[in-house]
């Protein structure tokens, strides 16, 4: 797979060197086509949504709705009612969390979630605990970063809420998803899932997964900023509360009291981030383009060769799977006795963007023992040659601040 | 890559005044949320309200590690006055290297401790705005 020249900011330089960027996981590069897609919106049908009888708002409505739809089949969503668009995964997590669990979740109910998770699905789970007086518990890993089943086995039986990743955006992690919500759903546990880092790199279907609430950001598979989705399986629309109240989201309004519009509408209050979900929309069509299973193929074989250039580079550790086919785009480690902003830096001045810090999963860090990852991650625009980069600006971090 | 200079990569590979003191007139602690690098000072105020000595302790990249190796060695000596009135501009030009947004962070983060001693010392809340 070549279409390094789709991405325009890939021809750039940084620091006197092309641009080399393995900070997917982190946001997405965009392609032609999605930058193309916004600048025709803004210059042709530039208007606001489901108001206007103009042609251009009649234009917008229709592009913003085709991107719903295109989203809908994207992840095999059973009826187009049941894609939220939302800002990103944060906040469709925290649209569960106060229209759903919220209600749902009553005093010393367990929140089952696991050691791996991002920020996203940890704070707000543990704001609505300390509300609710429920009690959040965390599933552990195994030493080669997969969740502990027996663990998941006891526990679930439980718990009354599962929120759960994916896929790692540390440790790269596949979670068996299938059979973890089968045997939630076998003691009536809604689960809620984050699928920021699986949803732009593989299929994901959303009927097969049976999963109750998906979240994902656009921003992460070639979309823009600002256009995020929250599905929420058809028997759960019903249950679940409006959790913004404003404008577009009402039927009637009157002095004293308001109804609420029909679905999916009830849930995005004011105006949309229309460009940027038309945009999506794009995204959507060019990865569809070259297939979903193409492009985690094309992952699966870049980790697997970067895996092996890297377990010869002397005093790394990496953390998490390194098994292929149980691991994401992603590969964090350290170098030993070298602070990860250091190996970015470095890196850097070669070209090379990486991810140094906590990546957002502090409790996963404490529980590896590391106050902070380097993170190189992977999309489709990546080549092994980037790779050959990678290991070779390694070992330039390695001559230039070993003691 | 130019912060990576000599005397930074030098004060990174040979910190001085790295160590505790044993009973120091004020300690402070705090850690960078980004990066989890944490620094740790001691410092012995003498009856003349001189800075005797200081010693940091902590782990974290080069650039914070040798700055505050950098800082105490700036101090020692100093008057507490002086040292809180100190601004961050005189540790920097020291440092001597260009840092972006993110990094300015790690070198202040000494910086930053340092103060926090001097002002619970002094019985004073910090209120300065330090990065």
């Amino acid at each position: 797979m070549n279409v390094k020249k789709d991405f325009p900011i890939l021809k750039r330089e940084v620091n006197g060197k092309p641009l080399i960027y393995l900070d997917s996981a982190a946001t997405s590069q965009k392609p032609k086509a999605v930058i193309d897609s916004l600048t025709y919106y803004y210059e042709n049908y530039n208007a606001n949504t489901h108001r206007g009888i103009h042609t251009l708002s009649e234009e917008a409505t229709d592009a913003f709705e085709k991107a719903r739809e295109k989203v809908a089949k994207f992840i095999n969503a059973e009826r187009i009612e049941e894609i939220i668009f939302v800002r990103n995964t944060t906040e469709a997590i925290n649209g569960v969390m106060r229209g759903f669990a919220h209600d749902y979740l009553k005093k010393d109910n367990i929140i089952l979630t696991t050691i791996m998770e991002h920020h996203s699905n940890i704070v707000p789970w543990q704001q609505l605990a300390k509300e609710k007086k429920a009690k959040l518990e965390f599933i552990d890993i195994t030493n080669n970063g997969l969740l502990k089943m027996n663990e998941f086995d006891g526990k679930i039986k439980n718990a009354k809420l599962l929120a759960i990743t994916h896929c790692s955006n540390v440790l790269g992690t596949i979670n068996p998803l299938k059979e973890m919500i089968k045997k939630a759903h076998k003691y009536a546990i809604p689960v809620i899932v984050d699928a920021a880092q699986s949803v732009p790199h593989m299929k994901v279907d959303v009927q097969d997964l049976d999963v109750d609430f998906l979240a994902f950001s656009g921003h992460k598979m070639l979309a823009p900023t600002g256009a995020g989705v929250l599905y929420v399986k058809r028997k759960y629309l019903d249950r679940m509360q409006p959790f913004l109240f404003g404008g577009n989201m009402i039927k009637e309004v009157h002095k004293d009291y308001a109804s609420w519009n029909e679905l999916p509408w009830k849930f995005e209050a004011g105006t949309s981030d229309i460009a940027d979900v038309i945009g999506l929309g794009a995204a959507i069509d060019y990865l569809e383009k070259i297939g979903m299973n193409n492009v985690r193929d094309h992952e699966k074989e870049l980790i697997k060769y970067a895996l092996e250039k890297l377990s010869n580079v002397e005093d790394l550790e990496i953390y998490g799977p390194t098994n292929p086919n149980l691991k994401g785009g992603v590969i964090s480690f350290n170098i030993k006795g070298i602070h990860p902003h250091d190996v970015s830096e470095i890196l850097n001045s070669e070209g090379i963007a990486i991810r140094s810090g906590h990546a957002c999963a502090q409790p996963l860090l404490k529980r590896l023992g590391v106050a902070a990852i380097a993170r190189a991650s992977f999309y489709i625009y990546n080549t092994k040659s980037d790779v050959d980069a990678l290991v070779k600006g390694l070992e330039k971090v390695k001559k230039v601040l070993k003691k | 890559m130019d912060i990576y200079s000599e005397n930074i990569l030098d004060h990174y590979q040979n910190p001085k005044n790295k160590g505790k003191i044993k009973n120091p007139s004020s300690s402070a602690e705090d850690f960078n949320p980004s990066c989890g690098d944490k620094i740790h000072m001691d410092v012995l105020i003498n009856k003349d309200g001189v800075v005797e000595d200081i010693k940091f302790d902590g782990s974290g990249c080069a650039i914070s590690q040798a700055s505050a190796s950098m800082l105490t060695e700036m101090v020692i000596g100093k008057k507490i006055e002086d040292v809180r009135k100190m601004e961050k501009k005189e540790l920097l030009d020291t440092l001597g290297i260009t840092l972006g947004v993110v990094r300015l962070k790690c070198a202040l983060l000494p910086f930053k401790v340092l103060k926090l001693t001097i002002y619970s010392y002094l019985g004073k809340t910090l209120e300065e705005q330090i990065y």
